[in-house]
């Protein structure tokens, strides 16, 4: 196999996690983790090419860096509301699934997309079609399709386009 | 650290089991697989983050490889559960009678009549 940039990088990311958790450097370990993270990228080196979608730019980290903290702000307030419906006597839900549209194209920014929307308030992803999102979502708030992206897609995408595209 | 990192983590420790346990009455109050799925994946989100923070913070020598599990916890959680959501919508799984809306049936629906 040729050592091209969509291997080494996959490649190096997991070898380096392996390090981190290990927190050494011994060479029985190191040998350990070389060979597993080899076999992990070549087994699944046709799905892999999502860690390389990643913008290395300027904007992009900053985008990361204030897209975090969106992120745990949203998830924050997705467990006090959960917590105030579980707590209430009658069980405040309108549950129902609706469909939401993306701009993102990467599947990378997709993912990280549909992740975000789950762990934020109320929503949950339940199918991917293309750019089509299929939501559940435990109080609807509106079921026409630009209405519920701007509520549950907009605040994310604009970051992760700036990251992903 | 000193007595006092060990009281603030114990605190946050202690924040994040509650939120593990509302998340615990959440699946046991909750009508239908898809609300159940909701309640779980938020709680058990947050609540594992806090506890791991409170970790963290009565042991900083072990902070670096807390931080990788929050952050290997952050993708795999909602995964997981967008996986059973899938799957439970696939198989038409009974949603609760207070459901108002499911675009994915109709949408689906009416792709086999056409």
């Amino acid at each position: 196999m040729v050592l091209t940039r969509e291997f080494t990088k996959p490649f190096a990311a997991l070898l380096f996690f392996w390090i981190l958790l290990n927190g050494t450097l011994a060479p029985d370990t190191l040998l350990i983790g070389v060979v597993a993270s080899f076999a992990i990228v070549w087994f699944l080196r046709e799905s892999m090419s999502f860690l390389n979608e990643f913008r290395a730019t300027p904007q992009a980290f900053i985008a990361a860096f204030k897209y975090t903290g969106y992120f745990l702000k949203e998830l924050v307030k997705s467990n006090i509301a959960l917590a105030r419906v579980v707590l209430s006597p009658d069980l405040p839900i309108n549950p129902g699934i609706v469909k939401v549209r993306t701009r993102l194209k990467s599947k990378m920014g997709r993912l990280l997309l549909a992740n975000s929307i789950t762990l934020t308030p109320g929503t949950l992803t339940v199918e991917i079609e293309g750019e089509y999102l299929y939501i559940h979502w435990v109080n609807i708030e509106s079921d026409d399709i630009d209405a519920a992206t701007e509520s549950i897609v907009a605040g994310f995408e604009k970051y992760l386009e700036v990251i992903y595209g | 650290m000193g007595p006092l990192f060990d009281i603030l983590g114990g605190l946050v420790l202690v924040a994040g089991t509650a939120f593990l346990l509302l998340g615990g009455l959440g699946l046991n109050r909750m009508p239908d697989v898809f609300n159940r799925i909701q309640a779980g994946t938020k709680a058990t989100t947050l609540g594992t983050i806090l506890t791991l923070t409170g970790i963290a913070m009565m042991h900083p020598d072990w902070a670096l490889k807390l931080l990788l599990i929050g952050m290997f916890l952050l993708f795999s959680n909602p995964l997981s559960s967008q996986v059973l959501a899938r799957a439970a919508e696939r198989t038409h799984v009974h949603k609760t009678s207070r459901t108002r809306i499911d675009r994915f049936e109709q949408d689906h629906d009416q792709g086999e009549e056409a």
